[in-house]
């Protein structure tokens, strides 16, 4: 015992098991939420037999015969690919105008988006709730104004992701093809844009993600029930009177972010095949985030 | 970086600009405009009729009494508010310290010991990124009810006589269902940093006879001082926001957080100026951390670049 303390190198058994263990703690409640999906009772703690009831057996309460539960995963859904559609190219543009241009007023605007990543989003939310009431009237609650007000909060990502990238890539590749006789434009598209992909897509899979589990920004700005997504739904009937019906709509949701993610992670390693083995490993990707 | 200006000759001054400007529009008119509206809210007029609050454009008319009224109730004789501020800052501070605790030790293990598990160990850090926050919290409902699994474990196993009403105001649940819900940020920010930290000073330190617990207290720890401080402050922020954890995990006002402050406003009518008020507020006390975040993260990119 006393040699084993003493050894330098001993492997350090006592933090392995709380990794495990934060893991089990991390990962538990999930799969068991998940698992009670599947459960052919109305219990969401005991188990009463495996089936399918609530995601399609079940004529009225399952996820695809409630209309409810169904318009709430569609909108999800919808949401997420708008936001991507949108801020991406708003983002990847914001991102490269601000590195090169590098004024007093870029900084401001660098700031400015900074912001927007930080600050807690029921402030934004509340900010943006007003203006849309207040003073830009034509602009209804519901899904524009969700989708006005998701851009705004998910913009910081893809920029930050984006200058990240540049600055690894410096100037020196398209100084090249223009002094090999490319216009700006043609410099941009085919050496500086191929060169973005990865972070592009980065970005892209993150936003996708990351919409698809907002809440608060998008409950303040939904206008009625049927503008709300699956979140807001999960909130709204997880004190209340929930059924395994609801454990299957979070399932769902998990398995389309996975899913976005898997994806993502796929692309994203064939974008980065020619490099450095580093940056297309879970690593690269993960430093991307 | 010596940057050849030459480029500059071929390209109109208004080049990168131009890309800038779309985002710099969206900013401007969804970002800036919005606390503009806020400020002319908090600082504006009430409907004599309806109580419902009158955005007062003119900053020279602005009225601060949304704010007299607002912290009358925080710090008045029945500042009915006040606890919820106190709350707050005792739930956060417990919780990311909690956060940084359980965080710093996972987080040491996948940089320094993972070796060939790395990437998976990764993956299932990374994974409560891309699980719903409402799934995660309705996880722990299902679990924490009072005929859940962990009532029917503690009985079973005879900690508990009889099944405790976890969900029923409890600060323990709400603490604990904070860390549950941003442990993830904390990790990533120490993983990060943690990951920077150059192997062969450890390794120089080991060499030179310093012993583990050395090597860490002296090398390790003040060279992660940066990416602790970057988690306590993603992991606060979001915290400090937070009214869904606890309308989740306890719904009760005895553990009221300004969240809730902010969405109880927002959801009563004639309340509006009251909301507004709160917004700013939080802003005020919030910006202190967040100006550090965004200052240590450019410093951290500009070194990066170099």
């Amino acid at each position: 015992m006393r040699r084993w303390l003493t050894d330098p190198w001993r492997k350090p058994r006592l933090l392995e098991a709380l990794v495990w263990g934060y893991l089990a703690w991390s990962v538990l409640p999930v799969a068991i939420a998940v698992w009670f999906s599947f459960n052919a009772g109305r219990s969401r703690s005991s188990w009463q037999g495996f089936s399918l009831r609530w995601y399609w057996e079940d004529p009225v309460l399952s996820v695809w015969h409630d209309p409810d539960l169904q318009r709430a995963l569609l909108h999800s859904l919808r949401l997420a690919v708008l936001t991507t559609l949108v801020a991406v190219p708003l983002g990847v543009a914001f991102a490269i105008g601000l590195d090169r241009w590098r004024g007093r007023l870029a900084a401001g605007f660098n700031f400015q988006m900074l912001l927007s990543f930080v600050l807690p989003e029921i402030i934004l939310a509340v900010a943006l709730l007003f203006l849309f009431t207040n003073l830009l009237k034509a602009v209804q609650l519901g899904t524009i104004a969700q989708l006005l007000g998701l851009v705004t909060f998910q913009l910081s990502y893809p920029v930050i992701i984006c200058r990240a990238r540049l600055l690894s890539i410096g100037n020196e590749y398209e100084e090249a093809a223009m002094d090999l006789g490319a216009s700006p434009v043609r410099a941009l598209r085919h050496v500086l844009l191929p060169l973005l992909w990865p972070a592009i897509f980065a970005s892209a899979v993150l936003v996708f993600a990351d919409v698809i589990d907002d809440f608060v920004l998008v409950r303040y700005l939904s206008a009625d029930a049927a503008s709300e997504p699956m979140s807001v739904k999960i909130y709204n009937s997880a004190r209340s009177s929930p059924t395994p019906a609801l454990n299957a709509l979070a399932t769902i949701m998990l398995l389309s972010s996975l899913l976005a993610v898997a994806l993502g992670f796929g692309v994203y390693r064939r974008l980065t095949r020619g490099e450095r083995s580093k940056e297309s490993t879970v690593e690269g990707f993960a430093a991307q985030i | 970086m010596a940057t050849s200006d030459r480029a500059g000759a071929w390209r109109p001054r208004w080049f990168w600009p131009s890309f800038a400007a779309p985002g710099m529009a969206w900013l401007v008119v969804l970002f800036l405009l919005p606390f503009y509206v806020v400020l002319s809210i908090a600082f504006g007029a009430v409907d004599p009729l309806f109580r419902t609050p009158v955005p007062v454009w003119n900053p020279v008319q602005w009225n601060p009494f949304q704010f007299q009224l607002l912290f009358d109730r925080i710090f008045g004789p029945d500042g009915f508010l006040g606890p919820a501020f106190v709350r707050t800052f005792a739930f956060v501070a417990a919780a990311s310290a909690l956060c940084l605790l359980l965080a710093y030790p996972v987080a040491y293990y996948v940089t320094r010991y993972a070796g060939r598990r790395k990437g998976l160990l990764l993956v299932a850090l990374l994974a409560p990124f891309w699980v719903s926050y409402m799934m995660r919290m309705l996880a722990w409902v299902n679990l924490l009810e009072s005929d859940g699994m962990i009532n029917r474990l503690l009985v079973g196993i005879g900690v508990l006589g009889e099944p405790f009403p976890w969900l029923a105001g409890q600060p323990v649940t709400v603490t604990l269902g904070l860390v549950y819900g941003y442990i993830p940020y904390m990790v990533l920010a120490l993983y990060a940093g943690l990951d920077r930290v150059d192997q062969r000073l450890l390794e120089a330190a080991r060499d030179l006879g310093a012993s583990r617990r050395r090597t860490f207290a002296l090398v390790t720890l003040p060279l992660s001082r940066q990416a602790i401080l970057a988690g306590l402050v993603v992991t606060a922020l979001p915290m400090f926001g937070d009214y869904f954890t606890n309308d989740l995990l306890s719904g009760s006002p005895r553990t009221s957080m300004v969240g809730n402050l902010v969405n109880d406003a927002i959801g009563s009518p004639g309340q509006g100026g009251q909301a507004a008020a709160l917004v700013l507020v939080m802003m005020v006390i919030l910006a202190v951390p967040m100006l550090a975040y965004i200052r240590t993260t450019g410093q951290a990119s500009r070194e990066a670049g170099r």
